[in-house]
């Protein structure tokens, strides 16, 4: 009786909280027929909104899956001072609101900005434009990758890696042959959760892009704007879109949790 | 080829783990480092690999200084007590990684890798992954892969240590039979003693980061040189100030001179001998060694009061 009760709980929370909402996308969208919600989504605003979102998504999610192992590795294998600190702050962007990672950028480069002034005088765009959009992105993104490698690397040990240094591999080659085969599945975990994090990012690029319909426009801007014009199948088609790539993410975690459990 | 091992000294923080350690291997050899845990054995064969770095001392392979030498250019075979398996990789890849990082020819690493695995005689096993082989295959494959690119030298920390009794047995004679047959200057770590004394030529005696003794088995279990190999290496029981083993004590049932009085606690009979441990008048603990024909002379019951006389025994001037 009591485990109904839990599992009963359970499944009415998931549906009110995350299904119930998400199927009346779904149910909206297609309300006036498919052909509205295509024609929504494929006006030239819309189809440049989704290519800047893709853009960001792309140059953060390298850099940070770069950072993400880099940083694991220093956490876990290295001795040095800071170490603590270097942990927690990882773990920052987790507890920031993305809004004040937005008005942090404000304070470098805007005008008045540390930076501003001089990247003015050489006429770089930072703010308004794709390289503060993908600097907050990076931040928002950045804890991912590295929350997920930090344990697999410590549960591994370095007993492989000091076995291969024994065989005469190099560092590179205790790298790429031992080091990271081994912690793969939780790299490929946390590249899946940053771009989610990446694609779903409102708060801080909504601040630091100024939103420039066709310019700047993400396409989770894109959904707020065409909201707040009363094109409600318009907004509801690209969220529809958002959240069926944030439906595949899902299903590539659980195709790839169970593979990581039997190694 | 040789290794010298020269006023080796490490800390870790406050623990002292080697204290000004030389140990000298001769080339061909097969050496065990024979202690306690804590006692530095570890820590020197680890030093000896380039994976640890001395704070004072230096180590010599073939008479050449390889103190600055990195890991990867020590040409050292070394096995770990938990085998380290590449746990992504097939047996022949494991083995054959030691030859792949060095961009050896693709023919010469197959042949050497079917040497090998001929050798530890896991040919059938090719193509599993570590995760589907027994401890005892799995240590078998490591082996394999140290001696793959030809280590002047093959060290091994607590080889046998994860494995179940029988298993462990088995890859001690298979180990002494691999030395007969590939030569190689081989140093081993263990704090087992029968496991020293069956496989080793030579064993150092360790204990809180010093040698106590060197010398061949017999030697260390006829000659001890301190009172801790004494105990260590073989039993020993303590009367007064004066060390004796378990078969140099016999018993009598009349006061006998130069005998202690001891009260018998158990008896227990194995095939040939007997063992007898008593509780002397001092509340010591004796363990005696008898053969059945002696014990059955003797006709010795539990609780009974006899005199332990030794028959040969030995004082230590520095005590423990």
């Amino acid at each position: 009786m009591r485990r109904y009760l839990l599992r009963g709980t359970a499944v009415v929370y998931l549906v009110v909280v995350l299904l119930g909402p998400l199927s009346m996308v779904f149910w909206r969208t297609f309300e006036n027929g498919a052909g509205d919600a295509w024609a929504a989504l494929t006006t030239p605003e819309t189809i440049h909104a989704f290519k800047v979102t893709l853009i960001i998504a792309a140059i953060a999610v390298p850099i940070n899956t770069a950072f993400g192992i880099v940083c694991a590795l220093a956490i876990v294998r290295r001795r040095f001072p800071g170490k603590g600190l270097v942990n927690a702050l990882v773990d920052l962007p987790l507890a920031l609101s993305p809004v004040v990672v937005g008005l942090s950028l404000f304070l470098l480069y805007g005008q008045d900005g540390w930076f501003g002034g001089w990247l003015e005088r050489h006429n770089v765009q930072v703010l308004f434009a794709l390289p503060a959009m993908v600097l907050v992105t990076i931040f928002v993104s950045l804890p991912f990758v590295a929350r997920e490698v930090v344990p697999t690397l410590r549960e591994i040990g370095d007993d492989q890696e000091q076995a291969a240094q024994t065989l005469g591999a190099s560092g590179w080659q205790t790298f790429w042959r031992i080091t990271l085969p081994s912690i793969r599945w939780a790299v490929v975990y946390g590249v899946v959760l940053t771009t989610a994090r990446c694609l779903g990012e409102y708060g801080a690029v909504a601040i630091v892009s100024g939103r420039i319909e066709g310019q700047t426009e993400t396409a989770t801007l894109r959904v707020e704007e065409r909201y707040e014009n009363f094109d409600l199948a318009g907004a509801y088609a690209i969220s529809l879109v958002l959240a069926t790539l944030a439906v595949l993410v899902l299903i590539g975690m659980t195709v790839i949790k169970p593979r990581e459990e039997t190694l | 080829m040789s290794i010298h091992a020269r006023n080796i000294s490490k800390r870790f923080g406050d623990f002292v783990a080697l204290d000004d350690v030389s140990v000298e291997v001769e080339t061909g050899s097969l050496t065990a480092l024979l202690g306690p845990s804590g006692s530095g054995k570890s820590t020197l064969l680890r030093i000896i690999a380039g994976l640890e770095f001395a704070d004072q001392g230096e180590v010599l392979i073939s008479g050449e200084d390889a103190t600055a030498v990195r890991v990867q250019d020590r040409n050292v075979g070394f096995v770990f007590q938990h085998y380290a398996a590449f746990k992504h990789m097939t047996v022949r890849d494991n083995v054959a990684f030691g030859l792949k990082v060095r961009k050896r020819p693709k023919a010469e690493i197959r042949e050497r890798v079917d040497e090998l695995l001929k050798l530890v005689q896991l040919e059938a096993f090719g193509h599993r992954y570590p995760a589907q082989l027994s401890g005892g295959q799995r240590q078998r494959m490591a082996l394999a892969r140290a001696l793959a690119p030809k280590p002047e030298v093959l060290l091994l920390d607590e080889p046998f240590g994860a494995l179940d009794a029988r298993v462990r047995a088995e890859l001690r004679d298979w180990l002494r039979r691999l030395h007969e047959e590939v030569h190689v200057t081989t140093i081993f770590v263990t704090h087992d003693q029968a496991e020293a004394m069956d496989v080793a030529s030579q064993i150092v005696v360790m204990n809180q980061g010093r040698v106590e003794q060197v010398g061949d088995p017999t030697r260390l279990y006829d000659e001890p040189a301190t009172e801790f190999v004494m105990q260590f290496v073989g039993e020993a029981n303590r009367l007064g100030d004066r060390w004796v083993r378990p078969h140099d004590l016999d018993l009598s049932q009349d006061p006998a001179e130069g005998g202690v009085e001891a009260q018998i606690e158990r008896i227990t009979r194995y095939g040939f001998d007997a063992r007898v441990e008593l509780v002397a008048a001092d509340g010591d603990t004796l363990l005696v060694q008898l053969t059945r024909e002696r014990l059955d002379e003797l006709e010795l019951e539990r609780g009974q009061i006899v005199w332990v006389v030794p028959q040969h025994e030995r004082a230590f001037a520095e005590t423990v």
